[in-house]
Order: C-alpha cells, then structure tokens, then sequence
C-alpha cells in the first residue's frame, strides 16, 4: 500500500463514486465510510446530492461527522421518520447499507442468523432494507470482506437481490443494485446479475479476494480502484473527518 | 369538556391480559416508559405488543408480559440491539412478526383508515413474506402490478407520551420528530397519553406552534400526568437520553444476577421510587468522578 493515502480513504473514494451523477436525491448511509462517501461526493462530483443529519433534519451544510443538526451545520429541510418512508417509495433516494450476509446475486442480510423461527444470532433485524432495494437504487459498504459475510447463501434475505428481482416483476421494477464496496474491492454485478469483480484497491490482488469470498468470483479484467486525488485527500482529512475515525471501520 | 386524567397506576386496570397494545416514540426515542413501568407493576400480561421498539420491548419481555411481539425492529439507538428482546428471539420464548419499518408503518395506516390492509411495494422479493407466512400479494386493478397486502395493525390500546397535553387529551410535542404517534392513537381502540406537564388549553400554544399539536382528544381515553415520564429515553428538547443509565440497563440485561439487582433497584417500587434510584444512580457517578479526579 502506498503511504500517500490510506485504506479507508480509498474506501470512502470509491463510495463516493456510487452517488456520481446520482442527481438531486436524498443519499441515505449506514456506517461511517460510506457517510463520508455521500459528503464527498457532495463536496466534488454531485453537489445537488441531499444530505441529512440521519435524525430529523435534511442539511444544506453537513454537520461534523457523528453529530445531529442539532451540532452543527445548516439546516434546509424537516425529515421527520414519517417523511423518510414517503421520499423511499417516491425513488427520490439512494442508499448504501452495510451487509452481515451478502450473496452472488446481491441478496443480502442483516436480520439475523440461523432459522428465523429461533435464531442462533438475533441482528439488527431487517429494518428498511427491503422497502429500500424494491425502491430505489441501493449499494452495500462491507468493512470486512470475508466469507463470513460473502456467503453462498444468506440466512434471511432482507435487501432483494437480483434474482429474485428478475423472477417477480413488480419487486424488479425499481430495484437496482450497482455496487458493492468492500475494505478490499469494488465489485459490481455481470449481465446475469451475479457479483463480479470490477476493481481491487491498491496492494490487494484478484487471488486475495477470491480467498475472501465465499463464492465463485469472476475477476476477468478487473482494474485497480483509483487513488484519491489530492482534493479529496484534503476534503476527507481536513474538512470531513478531521477526527480519523474512519480508520476505527477500515484498518490497513 | 371531559376530565380524562388518571393517575400512573390506575392505567393498567383498563387494559385486560391477552391485549394488543401499540407503543408510539421510536427505538430509545419518546418512548412512554412510565406508562410501561406501570405496567411491570400490574398483573396485565400475555400481551401482544406492537413497537418500533426500544426499551420499552425490553422491559416488557423481560417481565414475561409479551406473547407475541410485532415490530421493524427492536433498538436502543447507541446500543443497536436491546439485550432482553435478543434473549427473548434467542431463547424462543415469544412469537414474532417482523417487517420491514415502512410495513410496520403502513399496517398502522391501515388500522387508523378501518381498511383491512393497504398495498406497498414493500416487502416484495425479500424473505418477510418467508417469516410471515400468513402475508399475501394483491394484483393491481390497474396494471400488471402485484403489491405486498400489509394487514392493517388494529389495536385494543395505544400507549404515548407527549412533552405536554391538557385534561381533554390534547397532546402537544416539542421535538424534532413526531414519530408516529398520532398514528397509534388513530389506529387504537382507546390512547393512553402521558405527558411530561399538564397545563390548561389556552396555554397550549404558548410552548409551540399549532402544528405541535400532535394528539387530538377525538383519539384519546386517557391523560397521565409523568413528568420524565419517557427516561431513560430522549424527550428532547426537555431532556436527552440518559446514555449512563442506558448502558447500565443494557449492561444489567445481559446477565440473569445483574438484572435481578437492576430490577430490585429500579423496578421494585412505584415510579417515584424509579425516579428517586435515577437520580441516585446519577449522584453516585458523580462522587466516583469526583472521587477520582480529586
């Protein structure tokens, strides 16, 4: 890895990458990466982007990362719970969640583990994942890659993936997944919907994280994940996460 | 104009065991946890509860007053989880409906518009269908559209609190958030309210501006006055979420020994005993941080 940039900064990079051109819509995060990811990608390539403070108010100005409106920051609008489930069911929305389970066709899970009826791990639960994927765009932030997480079969599927998309044609009709950033990599989905590589981050190889996927990966012709540019290494440092928490979430 | 105020402890004794009973606030968020307390002390139990849950779910499954709990999820916010409701789902000992929040949200909607159940998108692909066999699909009358019919989530009782209300039942909050509990109180039998001041009509505006006036008496049975009637949950702007003490319950909850002290501490008495053991809890750290900076 080179010295110039961390793991974590080439993490938020690349989620930022998923917000580019995503027009004037509410971004939604789960984790602190991907938060920093909808901030920069503010800040640079899609400033009509929406943010909030993930409580009640939509933020013109972010307020410092981990803090409520109530900290800092301008406010610009009222979102109320109440207004989230209506802007999610309008598509107006983008999300990137984070995943206990994912598979190859971008099922993912972060119920629980075990039978449903008495689950071995109560998790978070499903939460919003499945209105979110049948809505609008979602992308998923994995701080670990591992098989773990990349399994050939989730336990409970909570975000839709693309198989079961395609075969009911009214959950397919809005549901779009693109990408899935991990602390090694950027995947993407193949024409049959299937996880592939598209990108290993700098000082990781295709064979690493085949070894960390619980699945057959296609790696044919994956890239290597762009560096940070100078004006993004300043905006994550100085501006949006002065603190460095984002290296407590992506070490290395 | 109808008197509607009860005393905390009176509460109880309109619900029977065996009700479905919906408890507004979200997560650890304006929950109305005095209500839920007063309950801990009654013999109402077998109860269905249906939450965005938080502490609330906890207290209520740790008592074994929970049958069938219904819920998006069950969360202390800076604790994802709350330890009783894991046990409760690890050990089996309740019957469960989860579904997605915006469900939950639309079974809600449902229930206060007397429909049988309203289409959403929601839920369509994932496996909520698979953990709530009895769910169907409608086909659009319009188009070749098929819809999750979410069962509307009618029930006996509604249990909120409010920052301020008048003896009618009119609920005023002063947060950032309404939650949704106006929606529980449309979608109830009967709404209990607490509230952290009773004050007379005229004043309600004094406090905040007509669209605070979250609670109508059209929906309201009963008025509680409680003042930190939802600790150790937020009621901002009037107080935040006691963290210290939150971390105490959760840490409390994920031992059988620990919980029992917690419960003889905390839960043993009527809610002047809580509050007063709160307010000791606090008094306590404070003389250990001082203790230890000295």
């Amino acid at each position: 890895m080179s010295a110039e940039f961390t793991r974590a900064e080439v993490c938020a990079v690349a989620c930022a990458e998923t917000w580019r051109g995503a027009g004037e819509v509410l971004a939604h995060t789960v984790g602190l990466v991907p938060t920093i990811g909808a901030r920069l990608a503010r800040l640079t390539h899609t400033p009509e982007l929406v943010l909030s403070d993930g409580e009640a108010y939509l933020m013109s100005e972010p307020p410092p990362l981990g803090a409520t409106a109530a900290e800092g920051g301008v406010v610009s609008g009222w979102l109320p719970f109440r207004t989230v489930f209506d802007i999610v069911e309008s598509g107006r929305r983008q999300s990137m969640m984070g995943a206990s389970q994912i598979d190859a066709y971008g099922n993912q899970n972060i119920s629980l583990i075990g039978d449903w009826r008495r689950p071995d791990r109560q998790l978070i639960g499903v939460r919003g994942a499945p209105g979110n994927t049948v809505n609008h765009r979602t992308d998923y932030f994995v701080a670990r890659h591992s098989p773990k997480v990349f399994v050939e079969q989730v336990d409970v599927v909570s975000g839709v993936g693309n198989d079961r998309a395609r075969r009911h044609s009214s959950a397919g009709r809005h549901h779009r997944l693109v990408a899935v950033v991990t602390d090694l990599a950027v995947l993407g989905f193949g024409s049959e919907g299937r996880l592939r590589l598209e990108s290993v981050h700098p000082g990781v190889t295709a064979n690493e994280v085949r070894a960390r996927t619980g699945f057959a990966l296609d790696t044919e012709g994956a890239g290597v994940t762009r560096a940070p540019t100078g004006e993004e290494l300043r905006l994550i440092r100085e501006v949006i996460d002065p603190e460095g928490l984002r290296d407590r979430e992506v070490r290395g | 104009m109808a008197d509607k105020t009860m005393a905390l402890d009176d509460f109880p004794a309109a619900l029977a065991s065996g009700s479905t009973i919906g408890i507004g606030g979200w997560g650890s968020r304006r929950k109305p946890m005095a209500l839920v307390r007063a309950l801990l002390r009654s013999d109402v139990t077998d109860l269905t509860v249906v939450s965005l849950g938080g502490p609330d779910v906890g207290l209520l499954c740790a008592a074994g007053k929970v049958r069938k709990l219904v819920y998006g999820f069950v969360s202390l916010d800076s604790i994802p989880l709350d330890p009783h409701f894991r046990a409760a789902r690890e050990t089996g000992t309740i019957e469960v409906a989860e579904y997605d929040e915006g469900m939950f949200v639309a079974g809600l909607r449902a229930a206060a518009s007397r429909l049988s159940f309203l289409p959403t998108r929601t839920g369509l692909g994932s496996d909520v269908l698979t953990m709530n066999p009895e769910l169907k699909t409608v086909a659009s009358p319009y188009c070749d559209e098929e819809y999750v019919a979410m069962p509307a989530l009618r029930l006996d009782a509604a249990l909120v609190h409010v920052h301020r209300a008048d003896r009618a039942g009119n609920g005023q909050y002063l947060g950032p958030d309404p939650y949704f509990d106006d929606l529980y109180a449309r979608a109830a039998d009967r709404c209990y309210v607490s509230c952290e001041e009773l004050v007379p009509t005229a004043d309600l505006l004094d406090a905040g501006p007509p669209q605070s006036l979250l609670l109508s008496q059209i929906f309201t049975t009963g008025v509680v006055e409680a003042p930190r009637g939802a600790h150790f949950t937020t009621c901002a702007p009037e107080y935040a979420r006691d963290e210290p003490f939150q971390t105490e319950y959760a840490t409390a909850a994920k031992n059988p020994e620990d919980w029992r002290e917690f419960a003889r501490t905390y839960l043993g008495g009527d809610e002047a005993h809580y509050q007063a053991a709160v307010a000791r809890f606090h008094a306590d750290r404070t003389a250990k941080t001082q203790e230890a900076t000295a």
